[in-house]
């Protein structure tokens, strides 16, 4: 095993040396960096021209001139000595990565796992109703989605997602047609999911339409969208859906003591709603971290005092609701603070540009939602584009592994139909899965370059394009090399944790 | 079941339903593919655009029907609004309505379409062809060759995309087809990796045996035994090649490094209009719209290749079984819940490796 990894890494250096040749050479016959002076007519431009070829080297050919680049960029292996060299500017650009790098993450990182949820849920689902209408309209918009240019989505985001909404703000009324047209949709996708015989379905669409516009009625009539909050009814009921949720999944609802242990915790979610609202109004993140933790805690012990023979899927269940309704509360104290973030930025609350408003210092809670308008719509940009390979790879995967012997097996037992998908044939149509997240987490460093830039972004993927209209060779180098060992890295993860996951694979030792 | 049904079964059962019937791989092939109505109306789609790109404005000396060209620039009408009526239908003066110059920009998309389709077909061709071979040689000759070509693959992984599209705007000028062959020399990695898993499997096989035993050579067995078998995986992946190629191209020319003026592309009218969206939205809906579905057709009519070319596909019809053996009926009918489990696909759908993906990386 470690030989092997000794031996994939050993490679993996190999192949970083070689690409990173190649790139460098690409990269010196992608511009001239003293171009801009070539142009010029300032007096100094002969000056200027030495300047920057002393500072880029450029009097060694590039082939050689590679070999005193990699010098400076060997030394990354002891911390603090790394020198990748400087950008046209001066900047060194160690530097230009380590502010870089945080901002791709959280915009990249959000949208990844929300992609990697959503879709393998959505997967999941059309795989269990396998040519279903939800199953053809699902194939349909993930085809769709796959023939989206990001470029075009962003720029209609920002059309519709942030300018028309923000106008819709600034004056919340809903005009009647969108009611009743959101609630046939909603009709219609609720009936289309849960699916069954006709009677059931036309009962689901009506309860779903009527639901969802006059949800969506009553918001507007009391000015939801301009003072938005959940307030402890809404906690309530939405937590004791989640509770039933996700009992229902993972324990079964005649497992009575999961479902009181979540009921439990929702209670004292909401209990713990008011008790903390004075320590909430002077929340910081590391506070928030703390009372997330205890919050999880508070729901396993409640678990583990329920007691029973199998306390464990008490407990299981009782800490996941308990995360959930934690959330629900931090939501509803983030929306009390919208009406004061959107005053502050003068009632346009949904940014089309950058990644956090300049110069806004204010408690956890503003900064918070300014990070949410901020991200909101690149991450819904790109989690577009990226739902649907997942959806077709799990629905895929789960396909293959409803039709294995041991599912059958697992039906002639006896076992119910939540077992049998739940833990005989998700936990293994997860197993192929962990390839491609695995590779894709380690692209994730590489940003989102068309995105970064729609929405001004100071990414990686920013740096790296800016790099290239610049002409600037050492920033596209440095990115590259970032990418490029966190690609490798994570390839060899994903090996390694495909032997692990699946025991018929072995690894070649 | 009454005693008529059982007297006349052995009559239904000498005639061979239709789908037992002998027929040869590509026989079947084109039957199911015929049978999948997405592709097929898919297939039509992409045709009529197809043709509707190259006749209206034309090709090389040849003019087309329509009646402007997408470099002329006749007098602006109506702050350029488009006149396409769709009933009753009629095209008008200028049916995608007119740029911020005058020019007409049905020619322009028109042309637009044009170059990303020849891109994307030039890149399919390409990278499926150089994928084809390094896969196939790595996978049958196994050994030192193996290695060398599939770690030169891993490194050709990593390069960007990007930076490739940069190389070629900065030296070439982004022409067609320097855009197209760079492009194809770039991507073939996910093909490569795709026919080598397949070759490794197929060299096992009892046929390849038989054919070394008869004294073929290596080439032969290559292409005469081998590649037929292994035609499904690289025609299903190919398809998905070009559909992120039109995606890739049109990211490129998006960011100022694909196809360069005078000519024009779908990515880029869509990166020259992007600003006046509010006021001459039409200008970024056409091109986008004519992105979308080319795309969108391609994909669907992969996805009718892949249906065609695996037969694990196949459904089982519990009808027809139940039918033509009587007998088991019972316990057909009893299985018949489970029934839509069976027959499901195995290789999971969408673009197989990150760098060809309709992704937003940079390639890496």
């Amino acid at each position: 095993m470690t030989s092997y990894v000794l031996r994939r890494l050993g490679v993996s250096l190999l192949i970083l040396l070689g690409a990173s040749f190649l790139v460098y050479q690409l990269v010196a016959i992608s511009g001239d960096p003293l171009a801009e002076f070539r142009e010029s007519n300032r007096p100094n431009r002969e000056q200027l021209m030495e300047q920057r070829t002393a500072l880029l080297n450029l009097d060694v050919p590039a082939p050689l001139r590679y070999f005193i680049w990699l010098s400076g960029a060997a030394r990354c292996v002891v911390p603090g000595q790394c020198d990748l060299g400087r950008t046209l500017q001066g900047q060194e650009v160690t530097a230009a990565l380590s502010s870089a790098i945080p901002t791709t993450l959280q915009l990249v990182a959000g949208a990844t796992v929300l992609a990697i949820v959503i879709g393998i849920s959505i997967g999941i689902v059309t795989a269990l109703r396998q040519y279903s209408a939800f199953d053809y309209g699902v194939t349909f918009f993930t085809f769709l989605f796959f023939s989206l240019p990001v470029f075009w989505v962003a720029v209609l985001l920002k059309e519709f997602g942030a300018i028309r909404f923000n106008d819709f703000l600034a004056d919340p009324v809903v005009p009647l047609p969108t009611v009743v047209g959101v609630g046939l949709v909603s009709g219609l996708v609720w009936a289309v999911v849960i699916g069954g015989s006709l009677r059931r379905r036309l009962l689901t669409f009506a309860v779903a339409a009527v639901v969802g516009g006059g949800v969506l009625w009553y918001l507007g009539a009391t000015q939801w969208f301009r003072y938005p909050g959940l307030g402890p009814a809404l906690v309530v009921v939405t937590g004791v859906g989640i509770a039933v949720g996700i009992t229902t999944l993972l324990a079964g609802l005649q497992n009575r003591r999961a479902l009181y242990s979540a009921l439990i915790t929702v209670g004292l979610g909401v209990v713990a709603m008011f008790a903390l609202r004075p320590l909430l109004d002077r929340a910081t993140l590391p506070l928030i971290v703390v009372l997330g933790v205890a919050a999880v805690a508070a729901g396993v012990l409640v678990g583990r005092l329920m007691g029973g023979y199998d306390y464990r899927q008490s407990m299981k269940v009782a800490g996941l609701t308990s995360f959930f309704v934690a959330a629900l509360v931090m939501l509803d104290r983030m929306m009390i603070s919208w009406p004061a973030y959107v005053r502050l930025v003068r009632g346009r609350p949904i940014a089309t540009i950058g990644s956090e408003t300049p110069n806004l210092s204010d408690d956890f809670w503003i900064l918070g939602i300014d990070k949410f308008t901020h991200l909101v719509l690149p991450t819904a940009a790109l989690l577009l584009i990226s739902l649907a390979s997942y959806t077709r790879y799990s629905r895929a995967s789960m396909l293959e592994v409803m039709g294995q012997d041991y599912v059958r097996t697992a039906r002639a037992k006896g076992l119910p139909e939540r077992v049998v998908v739940v833990r005989h044939a998700f936990r293994n149509a997860l197993i192929p899965l962990a390839t491609i997240v695995a590779f894709d987490i380690g692209g994730l460093l590489g940003g989102a370059v068309i995105t970064e830039r729609v929405f001004s972004f100071k990414g990686m993927g920013q740096t790296f394009i800016t790099g290239l209209t610049l002409q600037d060779p050492n920033p596209i180098m440095g990115v590259f090399l970032v990418v490029g060992i966190t690609a490798v890295v994570f390839n060899l993860l994903a090996d390694l944790a495909y032997s692990a996951l699946d025991p018929r694979v072995r690894v070649k030792s | 079941m009454s005693t008529t049904q059982q007297d006349t079964a052995p009559d239904d059962s000498r005639e061979v339903p239709e789908d037992l019937k002998g027929l040869s791989q590509g026989a079947l092939v084109r039957k199911r593919f015929l049978g999948h109505t997405g592709a097929i109306v898919s297939l039509v789609v992409l045709t009529l655009v197809v043709l509707l790109a190259i006749t209206s404005v034309g090709l090389g000396p040849w003019h087309g029907w329509w009646q402007y060209r997408w470099t002329q620039t006749p007098v602006l009408m109506d702050g350029g609004r488009p006149t396409l009526q769709l009933f009753p239908f009629s095209l008008g003066e200028h049916p995608f309505g007119q740029d911020s110059v005058g020019r007409d920009y049905f020619a322009m998309t028109m042309r637009g379409t044009q170059i990303s389709l020849a891109v994307t077909a030039m890149v399919g061709l390409i990278s499926a062809l150089i994928g084809v071979v390094i896969g196939a040689f790595s996978g049958y000759f196994r050994g030192w060759l193996e290695t060398v070509l599939m770690r030169f693959t891993d490194m050709v992984i990593i390069v960007p995309v990007l930076l490739v599209g940069a190389v070629i705007a900065y030296n070439a000028g982004g022409g067609v087809l320097i855009l197209g062959v760079l492009l194809g020399l770039t991507t073939w990695t996910g093909m490569a990796r795709l026919v080598r898993g397949d070759f490794l499997t197929l060299r096992e096989r009892e046929f390849v045996d038989a054919a070394r035993l008869a004294g073929a050579s290596d080439r032969r067995i290559i292409f005469k035994h081998i590649l037929p078998n292994a035609v499904g995986v690289i025609t299903v992946n190919a398809t998905l090649l070009m559909s992120s190629a039109i995606l890739l191209e049109t990211s490129l020319s998006y960011l100022g490094f694909g196809i360069t003026p005078p000519d024009t592309s779908l990515g880029r009218l869509i990166s020259d209009n992007q600003a006046a969206f509010s006021t001459r939205p039409w200008l970024f809906w056409f091109p986008g719209m004519f992105i979308v579905i080319i795309c969108l057709c391609i994909n669907f009519i992969g996805d009718g290749l892949r249906d065609a070319f695996d037969p694990r596909q196949r459904k089982i019809s519990t009808r027809r079984v139940r039918e033509t053996v009587p007998a088991a009926g019972a316990v057909v009918a009893g299985a018949a819940p489970y029934g839509r489990f069976e027959g499901t696909a195995a290789r999971p759908d969408g673009p197989s490796d990150g760098d060809v993906g309709p992704s937003d990386g940079t390639g890496a």
